[in-house]
């Protein structure tokens, strides 16, 4: 049973553009609910534990819960169950499978996962982003698992001509304990299928307390041993009769667009086939491809090799003189005028005047490539008015139908097979690199896979925003912060969508800035206009990653000048455990969760500061050069607290001795995979802050590979990494994992950079800032 | 493969015989990928700073992106599907014990780089592991388990 679907009315806004969407790709349907299906609220059953909503129905396409699309017993009993998400390394092949198997009491080891190719009508919305797949799919996924053993048991009952009542599932098999008598789900398979699906608002949930699977211990990923063997099957990987290699050579600067190019040489070259031009679309592009000359070959090597020797006139267009020095001092300077008021408590101006002292702290975050290992890559077979994509996108409907709208073919006649994603962290949230594929398939007649170069994924990516972060903190005689300023000022995600959008999305504001949640009489958020010069997109944690740094750092920087702990300082800004409320913030944007079901609060911030200070032994004595940070934020609407101890050498060599992360993610799944996104996030905390940048000159990124963009290696990783969930009841909504653990890490690591020093961190990457 | 008329190169791959009459110059890794299909090894940089396309020739990691066919010649070229024929190499199975992977895209050349240390270090030292693997970027960050599992393997699994 499909759970009845009604369009929901589309939110407000102001102004330029609307932002309301929760899906990142949604900004690209016009900016709002328009065609899509929509999920009556509430999705979730009241009943049995499910007693709060989440943002699922307001996706597009909603949320589906239907057993007879999500699993199917064969007579020998394997259950195979599809997962409709995108898998990119959180886990989430395994853990919604998971969710399923738990429900209809089938037993993990005769558990089969399928993915689902991108068709939300059938599976509901499928955007692998946000942090929100266990969120949104733990009470349907649930639902569906128990309606499939209600499905059971009711053919069992039948079968023995007894009440359903007085029958079990329990551990693959349906039992009648009365009379001893019992059924394999693969005996019952057949007869299940005819069942009607029950009404799933009143379908029994399991008590968690006789949970197998779900919060407990380690579950394996599916996918490992495949993964060990060399099997597993990525974007990459797929292989067609008659298929070609292809590689682009795309515009070196945005908005750039192709004059002339001579093939000659590279028809010399061995294996290359075929040169030719790729459409391109004008800037913003959105997600359509940036345009360029192909290089068609036999097999990869010699594509790039062909397109080393192709020569190429480029119109470069109005970003030609974009330039990253320039571009920061402009980002500063707008960071030190009054700029568009987001936020208003209290009068900051008169609170700041009359403050004792006043703090003043100006960050500088730059842009970040994502950098997955698996660079963009895809494979498209485009014949007879139908496309076939194979590829690693964490937007399989979103890129059914952008294949369709690019090749003018109905959606119907597209099928995107879902490989897995050799990473993803948001990029591969933008399907250009399979709108290539399909557009060279389609004038060449044959499969193409198109391959990105780690070049091309540095210099073409999507990438992070770069920002400046000014925060001004106002001190009464007592010390007691009473004014606080945040001006924030980066180009904006949706300047990739609409031309001339200088002020950030409702979604960007809501990452940080206007959320923050300090208990002080003034405060103000203000969020000044800049241009953007080149593709902007979703990295991990988004917007937060800046505002986490400038908050986090300004209360080791408040705590330095008063003289108190970083720990209390930060205990005492968040004040008293409260729901905050932000009366002021027009259209707030809670990670697309309604805020009743996911209020901001400090309780909850609290306690995994405390829970962190007592697990990661907060105040411990640390050798001379070692210091100690703290930070914690509440991103993806879970709550994070990291402690980091590092040391600097007289020559100024960091190392991270130890990082102790709590993570408070409402219920949860699989704390196995909760685990590795945490110690992940402080790998990739760690290189955004101490080497990632991305600038330019000339329009052009300076940076080419992992030689001029490092990352960490495993040589400078955190020695070791903690991880502390903080136990959750199964009532507590399920919230973000995947991304969270990025935030804090960076601002934890300048508080103990600060501890250890002396030296106050306001621009990353650190690079060699602590050689000086 | 490739009929050009040019030189004819034999390797053997996974023990066995393969030849290639293409471009001497082309990277082991698309020979590998492309030409013969074996896709367990990964394109991560195609420069030999990521380590994802690591194979093990002649009992040593090399980056397989770097490494023209023609320097291949005559030599054995041992891939991920080639480690061990049931995937059960102590190092893969370490991999597994110590639930190493996120994406899984670094892995194989992780893997044939413990491999290949353990080859020549059976009992490294964490700060050895530490060097020897530092050639190898995982971006999803599974260091502190690749460390572990590196010494589970050389432990005994």
């Amino acid at each position: 049973m499909t759970i009845i679907v009604r369009p929901e009315s589309r939110r407000g806004s102001e102004g330029r553009v609307t932002v309301e969407k929760i899906s990142r790709r949604a900004i690209l349907k016009g900016l709002g609910i328009t065609g899509g299906l929509v999920l009556a609220a509430p999705v979730m059953s009241r009943q049995a534990l499910a007693a709060y909503q989440t943002g699922a129905g307001k996706m597009p396409h909603g949320t589906v819960v239907d057993p007879k699309v999500f699993v199917a017993i064969a007579s020998d009993g394997i259950v195979t169950i599809v997962t409709h998400r995108s898998e990119m390394g959180t886990g989430v092949r395994t853990s919604l499978p998971l969710i399923v198997a738990e429900e209809m009491e089938a037993d993990w080891s005769r558990v089969k996962v399928k993915q689902a190719p991108g068709d939300e009508v059938k599976y509901g919305n499928q955007d692998t982003d946000g942090s929100r797949s266990t969120r949104h799919y733990l009470i349907p996924m649930r639902q569906i698992g128990a309606s499939a053993r209600s499905m059971l048991e009711s053919a069992a009952a039948k079968r023995w001509g007894v009440p359903v009542g007085e029958v079990k599932a329990v551990n693959h098999e349906v039992v009648h304990s009365a009379s001893g008598r019992k059924l394999g789900f693969g005996d019952l398979a057949a007869d299940a299928a005819k069942e009607a699906v029950p009404d799933v608002e009143t379908v029994k949930l399991k008590d968690p307390k006789t949970f197998r699977y779900l919060g407990k211990g380690q579950v394996s990923i599916v996918d490992l041993r495949d993964i060990t063997m060399g099997k597993a099957h990525y974007g990459s990987d797929t292989r067609l009769p008659g298929m070609k290699y292809a590689v682009i050579a795309r515009p070196p600067v945005t908005g750039g667009k192709l004059v002339s190019f001579d093939a000659s040489e590279a028809l010399k070259v061995s294996g290359v086939e075929k040169v030719m031009e790729v459409k391109g679309w004008p800037w913003p592009s959105k997600f359509q491809p940036l345009g360029g000359v192909a290089v068609v070959a036999r097999n990869t090597g010699a594509a790039i090799k062909g397109r080393d020797a192709l020569k190429i006139v480029w119109d470069d267009g109005d970003n030609a003189k974009h330039d990253s020095v320039a571009y920061r001092a402009e980002l500063e300077e707008a960071a030190r005028k009054p700029g568009l008021v987001v936020r208003q408590e209290g009068d900051v101006e008169a609170a700041l005047k009359s403050a004792d002292k006043v703090i003043t702290g100006e960050y500088y975050l730059p842009h970040l490539a994502h950098a997955s290992m698996e660079p963009p890559v895809a494979v498209a077979d485009v014949k007879d008015g139908k496309a076939e994509i194979w590829a690693p996108v964490q937007s399989p409907g979103g890129t059914r139908e952008d294949v369709a709208k690019t090749l003018g073919i109905p959606e119907g006649n597209v099928t995107v097979n879902v490989t897995l994603l050799g990473g993803g962290f948001g990029r591969k949230s933008k399907c250009d690199f399979a709108l290539e594929a399909a557009l060279l398939s389609k004038e060449l007649g044959v499969p193409v896979k198109v391959q990105w170069t780690r070049e091309d994924d540095l210099r073409h990516d999507y990438l992070h925003t770069v920002s400046v972060e000014r925060i001004e903190a106002g001190l009464d005689k007592a010390g007691k912060v009473i004014a606080w300023r945040h001006r924030s000022v980066a180009p904006t995600i949706l300047s990739t969508f609409a031309a001339k959008s200088t002020h950030a999305a409702a979604f960007e504001l809501g990452m940080g800035l206007v959320d923050m949640p300090f208990e002080i009489a003034n405060i103000q958020c203000e969020n000044p206009e800049v241009a953007a010069h080149t593709r902007i997109g979703w990295f991990r944690s988004v917007s937060n990653i800046p505002r986490a740094f400038a908050v986090q750092s300004m209360v080791g920087e408040i705590a330095q000048a008063t003289g108190r702990d970083q720990k209390d300082m930060l205990l005492e800004l968040i004040g008293s455990p409260r729901i905050v409320k932000l009366d002021s913030v027009k259209d707030l944007w809670n990670y697309g969760e309604p805020y009743d079901s996911y209020p901001i609060d400090t309780g909850r911030l609290r306690r995994v500061v405390e829970y962190v200070a007592e697990h990661g032994k907060w105040g411990r004595p640390v050798p001379k050069g070692h210091g100690l940070g703290i930070a914690a934020h509440r991103s993806f609407v879970s709550y994070i607290a990291t402690i980091i101890e590092v040391s600097v050498s007289d020559k100024g060599k960091l190392t991270v001795h130890q990082v102790d992360t709590a993570i408070d993610c409402g219920t949860f799944v699989n704390p196995e995979r909760i685990q590795s996104q945490i110690e992940g996030a402080a790998v990739m905390g760690l290189s955004l802050a101490k080497h990632g940048e991305i600038t330019f000159k000339d329009g052009r990124v300076q940076q080419g590979n992992f030689d001029t963009f490092p990352v960490v290696r495993i040589d400078e990783a955190p020695l070791v990494t903690n991880v502390h969930i903080v136990p959750a009841d199964a009532d507590t909504p399920p919230s973000g994992a995947g991304e969270p653990g990025l935030p804090p890490f960076a601002p934890a690591l300048a508080n103990a950079i600060f501890a250890a020093t002396g030296k106050r961190i306001r621009a990353l990457p650190i690079g060699r800032q602590l050689e000086a | 493969m490739q009929s050009e008329g040019a030189i004819m190169i034999k390797v053997k791959i996974n023990g066995e015989e393969r030849s290639w009459d293409g471009d001497p110059d082309l990277s082991l890794l698309w020979l590998l990928r492309d030409e013969i299909g074996l896709t367990g090894t990964k394109f991560g940089c195609g420069v030999a700073v990521c380590g994802s396309c690591t194979v093990i020739v002649d009992q040593r990691a090399v980056r397989s992106c770097v490494t023209s066919v023609a320097d291949v010649a005559g030599r054995d070229v041992t891939t991920i599907e080639g480690l061990h024929p049931s995937g059960d190499h102590p190092v893969q199975k370490a991999w597994r014990q110590a639930n190493v992977p996120q994406c899984g895209h670094c892995q194989a050349g992780q893997i044939m780089q413990a491999a290949a240390l353990l080859i020549e270090n059976p009992k490294p030292s964490h700060d050895q592991i530490r060097e020897a693997m530092s050639g190898n970027i995982c971006r999803c960050g599974c260091y502190q388990r690749i460390e572990n599992a590196v010494h589970l393997a050389s432990t005994g699994v």
